[in-house]
Order: structure tokens, then C-alpha cells, then sequence
């Protein structure tokens, strides 16, 4: 167990105070309060002083290391495996490290939690954080036992020389620090990996048990009050007049301020400025026509129907392949916008005082969002100090600062210390959604191949990017297609967990299982052959595998004992590769009072190394399910610009009873780790329409699939 | 506004405010004990669990003025060291990924447990159900609960 012996005496509050050089301190007080668990391990005793060897991590004169984390934490544990990769290199042992989480610093680069690319794009860096301090460690210990430094070997913190002679990260720690940064550092082979690889505890589990305060909600800072911030009820208004007579004799409630279009409430208790804001009168109008969802669907079918501009990717004449076909397989699915619904909702605490500004809270980008501040209060971006928190879940709506920059304008007319907390209706309300889509699909089968595919993407305000249009089965059928179109829309849409592929895995893998039903072949040998045909591609813009993906594709066949299911079980098929890795996922489906129920999916990963199994799988485990509660029940529509639901009583969300049992199984490798936080989403939703599919007959088009209530019930 | 007796924890507080004020306020902003968290308002995703007199109650919806005289527990009280068994076996599986849900999670399952000390499959993800993770951790969440269930 990482640090569990590790007990703090974390104070009752994040408390944020401004240190003598003018700094931040966020109380992360562990260094006072270490004592070991006697029932354990005993860690190092707490140092009486640090020696910073690089930015990435500190050693004290006890052999306790402190490694920084410099990645956002939104649950996908990077907290613990970026560490653990630093830690690896250094040659220390875990539960000696202590680790703590950075603010946005300029000694990190891309500090994003994102795109699933923390653990892959750092890889390096972290790997170069530790060597570099073991090369120094090693370094300071030759020279203080007189011996060769080639000669000298590192393991849990000490290194020793062939003689036998040896000296500990304490004993040397301070020298170390002194020591010429070598540019060149050795990796140690994955052979030797004595932490990567091992399953390591959440560095945060005793803190998150007891309830201790780790999350942005949690942030006071003295003389700080509370926002509630009223918002226009619809998409497309604005704020004509309010009266603010009755919010204000509110007890508690201290403060009115209007900005832009919005009124914040302030109170000395959340409650009190939510009450507030509740009794506000306010008086909007629509500055532009309030949409609809029918609306939204006949513009996205329009798109559909003839796909304009270039198309993100062309190979071969896929006219010509669709006017030579025996048939035309054509199917179009789609899918609502969705919010995200962090159960800690979007919050920020910021203190404005003259042209500077200290923000602490949940966000996934605090470099954007340290410009965006800037901008907002008009002040220089260096003066704007953001400190991370642990986040109640990101799913990308933590990508967007608008609510830190809604905090930092209120901080700054209030003149003290403001945490902005939305309500789960203002959350909810508040935009930023998956973008609704549809997407039509088509392939041409002649003398029982599959000889041209078309793929038409229609979105409300954006399309897919980067190398999507590349995916699968790009580079594996000579004819081939996919356009782009949007529609312009005044509800804002942003990224929500895996963009586009959340929906498209699933449309794209529903059609393959039909088309595997048209050609009279099985889906997974379907996928298998057409992937032969990408073996060997010298095109650079595709960079999926196509033996990585029949890898995964052929392992979960195997595990999930594909075309051998129990009778009264039905199974579903899906692979797909996103965010770098490959994904296969089988789903089984049984009957109850002839419905069809999901009791069970396998999943085969292929991510390459996996930093900290313990942890991954729990993604692998969460990105299924939360892809399959989508699949099931996300829904979420708009009536003249305003949202048909702003809390969990109308937006279902999946529950414990509804959540089916997952295996799930890594390819074993030594190749770098990729993306784990999304992958193995996007291909839920297609596995799950298949086994019904299978149970049922039935073929679902439309997510969420509650809707075809004589299906599903 | 008015005064209120509150014992939390097995401590007594003595609070100032408005008879509507929820408890899971009075627990953060009054009196700083932040474990307890917001969610939803309205009863439905349990993240503001507590137990009033041993049994689980959603905090977010409960008036102060109906809690007084009455023994409140947080998640900062379930135990003394953090090592409930519940407390334990979610250390145990490394059931958390975001970890907001999960002090609201515990004491659910610490107030099933007393009721149910050995519960079956079925009746642990019926008790587990009003609770909502969106992070899925439901999986880890059952295996936990048995768990302690056994060490109870």
C-alpha cells in the first residue's frame, strides 16, 4: 500500500495563504505531520532538510523524496503514475516517496489533463526527471566513498558499490544537488521495473476515505465569500433589468453584482447566496431565436444528405465503388448533445486584489485558463497564479475556464476573496455539452467484399479532428470517404469524454455488425481480414495497427470465448482504437422477462506498458460503464434554447444495480504506455447495441437506447 | 436566523442560522467540516450522505431545524483513525478515480452494514444504488462492501 503509512495531519481546510515573497502557499501540510504506521513499514522519518535536485522531485537528508505530480488530477490517477514513473528511474522505494500536486509552474510542460495524454506525452520527461537524479545520486556517492561511479549500482535508495561499500539518498542527498546535470542519461530495460508495472494504491485513498479536504469545493480562504450566479434561463437571452429586493434580505446575503448578463449573489454561506439568486427577479429577452432539438436534427439530416466541402480523408473512387455494388449497405445513427455532469460541480475560488489575482480549483487546463483570467480582469497573465486541486471529475467540461474567469470578474468587483459554486442545475444549464450528431454510414459490398465506405459526419458546431478520419477502416479498403459538416448553433458545445469517437465507435461498430451480417461473415473475422489490409501501410496519417488491433481483437475473442456463449447469452462485438490504444470489448446480454440486460463485458487493452495496473484498471472498468450509462440512458433535448433537464431527477444517469460485471484483460509489451482515461469508452456503446441486437433482433440507431421502450423497457 | 444545538461527531456545536439552512451547509460553511459533499440539492445522488441517529440520510435536503437533539455522523466521525472497515476496504480495493462520491458511498454502505451485517450480492448493490458515481467505480464499490462486510 503506496503511503498508507504516510498519516497527515492535514488541516481542516485547503487553506490558501500568500506566502512573505509573495508566492502561494496551498497547505498541503504533509511535511510536519509524517509518523509512521507501526503496523507497517516504517517510511523515512520527515527530513529536517530538502535538497531540490531538479523541479520534478526534492530528497531529504533522511532519504524521504518528495515527487511532484505536474499533471491536473481528475481521477485518472495521474497523481499517482506520473510519480511513479519518476520513481522507477531514481532507484527509491514507494513507500518512501512522498508525492505532492504542482500548481501551473513553468518548469512543466503541457500541465493539461486531456486527450487521455498525460502518462504518454511525459513519458520521457518522467523517465528523465529520475535518471537524471540517480546519474547525480550516483555521482555524489562515488565521490564521497572514493570509488568509480560505473562501478556503483541504485536500488530502494541506496547505492553500492561492487566492494560492497554503500551510502544512502540521505547520506548524499545534499552533494547530489551539486552535482552537473548530465545531459545524457541511460533508462533503465522494462525488465527491471520494479514499480512500473506494480499495482500501487491512489496516493490520495486515506485523505478520500476520511473525508479530508482535497477538492476545489473544499477551498476557504480568509475573509472569502460565497457566489451563486444567476445565468439566462435559455440559450440565445439576455439581462434587461432585475430587481435584487428580495435576495438581498437574505440573512447572510452581503452583495448584488451584475456582470455582463449574469447576476452574482454573495453570501456568507453557499446557502445563503443559492437562496438568494433564487429570489432574484430577473427580466430576459432572446437576442437571437431560441432552438429547438427538431430543429437541430432536420439541420443535421440536411448535412447528411449532401456532404459539402473537402472531405477529411479520400482514397480511391468510392462513387464508382457504390455505382459497380451489388448493394449499398446505408444506415444513419445518432445521438443528443450531452453535459458532463462532474458530481463535483464546476467551482473556483479567486482573490482579486489590485493587478493580481490567486486562483485555486478543479481545471484541466491552468494554462489557458491563466490567459483567460488575464483577459477577463485585464491584468498581465504572469500576475495570475492558478493552484491545482483534485477534481470531482473533468470528462473535458473542466477544459473551459469560464467558470474560473466568472470568479475572477466577481473577486475583482467584490473587492475580497470569492468561491464561485454552481448548483447541479446551474451545471447542468450552464452549456458547454457534447455536440448532438448524426452520422451516415455506408458501404458497398460486391461479390461478397466490402469495396468502398463512406463516412459523413454531422455535428452541431464542430467535427471531428486530428487523425479520426484516419481510424479504422482507413487504409483497409481501397475505396474511401469521410466528410465533415456542421451546423451552427448559439448552446455551446466543447469536448466531453473521447469527442466524437464517444458516438462514432458506436454508430461505426453497430454498422460493421451489420455489414458482417450482409457479407455472412463472422464480425470479429470481418474486422480480422479487413485489418490485413492496413499490415504493412506506409501511409503516415494512419496510426492505429493493424496487428495491435487484431492483437486485441483475437485475445478478446478468446477471453470472452467468442461464438461459444452459454445458451440464453448473447454476445456483441466492438474494437476500436482511439487516444493511441487499442481496444476490443465483447458484451453479453441475457434476457430477463425478454428484455435484454447487460450482465457482463470483456475488454482487451492494448495501451503498451501499464504504469500501475491497480489503476488502470479501474479506467478501463469506469470508461465502460460510464459508456454504456450514456449509450442507455443519456438524453438531453432543447425547447426554444432552454435544456429539458437540469438536475438528476429527469437526467438519468447509470447506477450501481445497471452496472454489468467487467474482465479485463492488458496485452503484455514493452512498448511506450498510451492513453487509458477514454479509450475504452468509445467502443461500449457499439458492443452493447450488438449483443441486443443479437438477443432481440432489434438494431438501435439512436442513442440513448431507453428510448425504444418496447425493446428495453 | 436562530439557535440551534447540534451534536456532530460526538461534539456539540452550537450554530446561528436560518431554520431552511440544510445540514450539509451548516456541516461546510458553518463549521468547516468539508467531507460532506454537494452533488445535486434534491436528494438524488447521495454524495451528501450522513447518518442521523446510525442511519444514512441525504444532508442536502434537511433543514437544520429538523436535525437539533439529534446524534449526527460525517464522514470526518465514522471513525477515529480513518479505519472503519468500510474505511478499509475502499483503501482495500482502490475503489476511488475522481474520489468525490466516495465519503457519500462510505457512509451508505457503513449504515447498510450495520443494518445488514451480511448482506448478498443483490442486496448490496440495492442498498449501493441511490449513491451515483459518474467516475463508474460501481464495480470496485461492491467488492468493497463485501469486504467489509466480512470484517465487521
Amino acid at each position: 500500500m503506496a503511503n498508507k503509512n504516510l498519516k497527515t495531519d492535514r488541516r481542516s481546510f485547503i487553506k490558501v495563504s500568500t506566502a512573505a515573497g509573495g508566492g502561494l502557499v496551498l497547505g498541503f501540510s504533509w511535511l510536519s505531520a509524517c509518523k509512521a504506521d507501526a503496523a507497517l513499514e516504517v517510511a523515512k522519518a520527515m527530513p529536517a532538510d530538502w535538497f531540490d535536485i531538479n523541479a520534478f522531485l526534492k530528497i531529504g537528508d533522511t532519504g524521504l523524496v518528495s515527487i511532484v505530480s505536474p499533471n491536473p488530477e481528475i481521477g485518472q490517477n495521474v497523481k499517482t503514475s506520473m510519480p511513479m514513473i519518476i520513481a522507477e528511474e531514481l532507484g527509491v522505494n514507494w513507500k518512501d516517496v512522498i508525492v505532492e500536486q504542482a500548481g501551473l509552474s513553468k518548469d512543466f510542460d503541457r500541465q493539461v489533463a486531456g486527450g487521455s495524454q498525460s502518462i504518454r506525452s511525459t513519458w520521457d520527461t518522467l523517465r528523465k526527471a529520475g535518471a537524471t537524479a540517480r546519474h547525480m545520486l550516483v555521482s555524489a556517492a562515488a565521490e564521497t566513498m572514493e570509488v568509480e561511479a560505473s562501478e556503483c549500482s541504485v536500488e530502494n535508495g541506496v547505492i553500492t558499490h561492487s566492494s560492497g561499500k554503500s551510502v544512502t539518498f540521505g547520506e548524499v542527498a545534499s552533494l547530489a544537488a551539486t552535482q552537473i546535470v548530465p545531459e545524457k542519461v541511460s533508462f533503465k530495460s522494462p525488465g527491471d521495473y520494479k514499480i512500473i508495472g506494480t499495482d500501487r494504491t491512489n496516493v490520495d485513498i486515506k485523505d478520500i476515505v476520511e473525508g479530508k479536504p482535497l477538492f476545489g469545493i473544499d477551498t476557504r480562504k480568509e475573509g472569502m465569500l460565497y457566489a451563486s450566479v444567476l445565468r439566462p434561463p435559455s440559450f440565445g437571452q439576455s439581462l434587461v433589468s432585475y430587481d435584487d429586493t428580495e435576495a438581498k434580505n437574505v440573512s447572510g446575503v452581503s452583495e448584488v453584482i451584475r456582470f455582463g448578463d449574469k447576476i452574482a449573489v454573495l453570501g456568507n454561506s453557499n446557502w445563503a447566496a443559492i437562496k438568494g439568486k433564487k429570489l432574484l427577479q430577473a427580466n430576459w429577452k432572446h437576442d437571437s431565436q431560441g432552438e429547438s432539438s427538431p430543429e437541430h436534427s432536420a439541420s443535421l439530416s440536411a448535412i447528411l444528405k449532401k456532404p459539402k466541402g473537402e472531405a477529411l480523408r479520400k482514397d480511391g473512387d468510392v462513387k464508382k465503388a457504390f455505382a459497380d455494388a451489388d448493394i449499398v449497405l446505408d444506415r444513419t445513427y445518432e445521438a443528443p448533445f450531452l453535459p458532463h455532469n462532474c458530481l463535483e460541480p464546476m467551482n473556483f475560488m479567486a482573490s482579486v486584489e489590485g493587478d493580481k489575482c490567486i486562483a485555486v480549483g478543479p481545471i484541466q487546463t491552468p494554462g489557458w485558463t491563466q490567459n483567460r483570467i488575464a483577459k477577463a480582469i485585464g491584468v498581465e497573465p504572469e500576475n495570475v497564479s492558478i493552484q491545482l486541486t483534485r477534481m470531482g471529475g473533468g470528462f473535458g467540461r473542466r477544459l473551459y475556464g469560464d467558470f474560473a474567469e466568472e470568479v475572477a470578474m466577481i473577486s475583482q468587483k467584490a473587492g475580497v476573496p470569492i468561491q464561485l459554486l454552481y448548483t447541479r442545475e446551474d451545471d447542468m444549464t450552464a452549456g458547454m455539452y457534447r455536440p448532438a450528431s448524426k452520422y451516415r454510414i455506408q458501404a458497398s459490398v460486391k461479390d461478397g467484399k466490402m469495396t468502398g465506405y463512406r463516412l459523413t459526419e454531422a455535428a452541431i458546431n464542430s467535427n471531428m479532428f486530428g487523425s479520426i478520419p484516419h481510424y479504422f477502416p482507413a487504409g483497409c479498403v481501397e475505396n474511401y470517404e469521410v466528410f465533415g459538416g456542421k451546423s451552427e448553433s448559439n448552446i455551446t458545445t466543447g469536448a466531453w469524454r473521447a469527442p466524437y469517437t464517444n458516438f462514432l465507435a458506436c454508430a461505426e461498430q453497430s454498422f460493421f455488425d451489420e455489414l458482417s451480417a450482409e457479407l455472412k461473415i463472422d464480425p470479429v473475422q470481418l474486422r480480422l481480414d479487413l485489418l490485413e489490409n492496413v499490415i504493412g501501410s506506409t501511409d503516415e496519417d494512419i496510426e492505429y495497427s493493424g496487428e495491435r488491433m487484431q492483437g486485441v481483437i483475437r485475445l478478446a475473442a478468446e477471453k470472452s470465448g467468442w461464438g461459444k456463449a452459454k445458451d440464453g447469452v448473447y454476445q456483441g462485438f466492438s474494437a476500436y482504437y482511439s487516444h493511441n490504444t487499442h481496444v476490443a470489448e465483447v458484451a453479453e446480454v441475457v434476457l430477463e422477462e425478454n428484455r435484454p440486460v447487460v450482465k457482463k463485458v470483456y475488454c482487451v487493452v492494448d495501451c503498451g506498458i501499464v504504469v500501475n495496473p491497480l489503476a488502470a484498471k479501474n479506467q478501463v472498468e469506469g470508461g465502460i460503464i460510464d459508456g454504456i450509462g450514456h449509450a442507455m440512458y443519456g438524453d438531453f433535448a432543447f425547447d426554444k434554447g432552454k435544456p429539458s433537464a437540469s438536475n438528476f431527477d429527469k437526467y438519468r444517469l447509470i447506477r450501481n444495480i445497471e452496472a454489468p460485471e467487467v474482465e479485463v484483460h492488458f496485452v503484455k509489451n514493452e512498448l511506450s504506455p498510451t492513453g487509458l482515461g477514454e479509450p475504452s469508452l468509445p467502443p461500449a456503446g457499439g458492443a452493447v447495441a450488438n449483443a441486443i441486437a443479437a438477443a432481440t433482433g432489434n438494431r438501435f440507431y439512436k442513442q440513448p437506447f431507453i428510448q425504444y421502450t418496447d425493446i428495453i423497457g | 436566523m436562530a439557535n440551534y444545538d447540534l451534536n456532530i461527531n460526538g461534539k456539540n456545536y452550537s450554530v446561528d442560522v436560518d431554520a431552511d439552512m440544510p445540514i450539509l451547509w451548516v456541516l461546510r460553511d458553518t463549521l468547516g467540516l468539508v467531507g460532506t459533499k454537494y452533488g445535486c440539492g434534491i436528494s438524488q445522488c447521495g454524495a451528501c450522505t450522513i447518518h442521523l441517529d446510525g442511519s444514512a440520510i441525504r444532508s442536502c435536503a434537511l433543514p437544520v431545524s429538523n436535525v437539533a437533539g439529534k446524534k449526527i455522523t460525517t464522514i470526518e466521525g465514522l471513525s477515529k483513525d480513518g479505519d472503519h472497515p468500510v474505511q478499509n476496504a475502499w483503501v482495500e480495493h482502490d475503489v476511488p478515480q475522481c474520489g468525490y462520491c466516495q465519503a457519500g458511498q462510505i457512509m451508505t454502505a457503513a449504515a447498510f452494514l450495520n443494518e445488514n451485517k451480511k448482506p448478498s450480492d443483490e442486496e448490496i448493490k440495492k442498498a449501493m444504488n441511490g449513491n451515483i458515481c459518474r467516475c463508474g467505480t460501481y464495480l470496485r464499490i461492491r467488492k468493497a462492501v463485501k469486504t467489509a462486510s466480512e470484517n465487521i
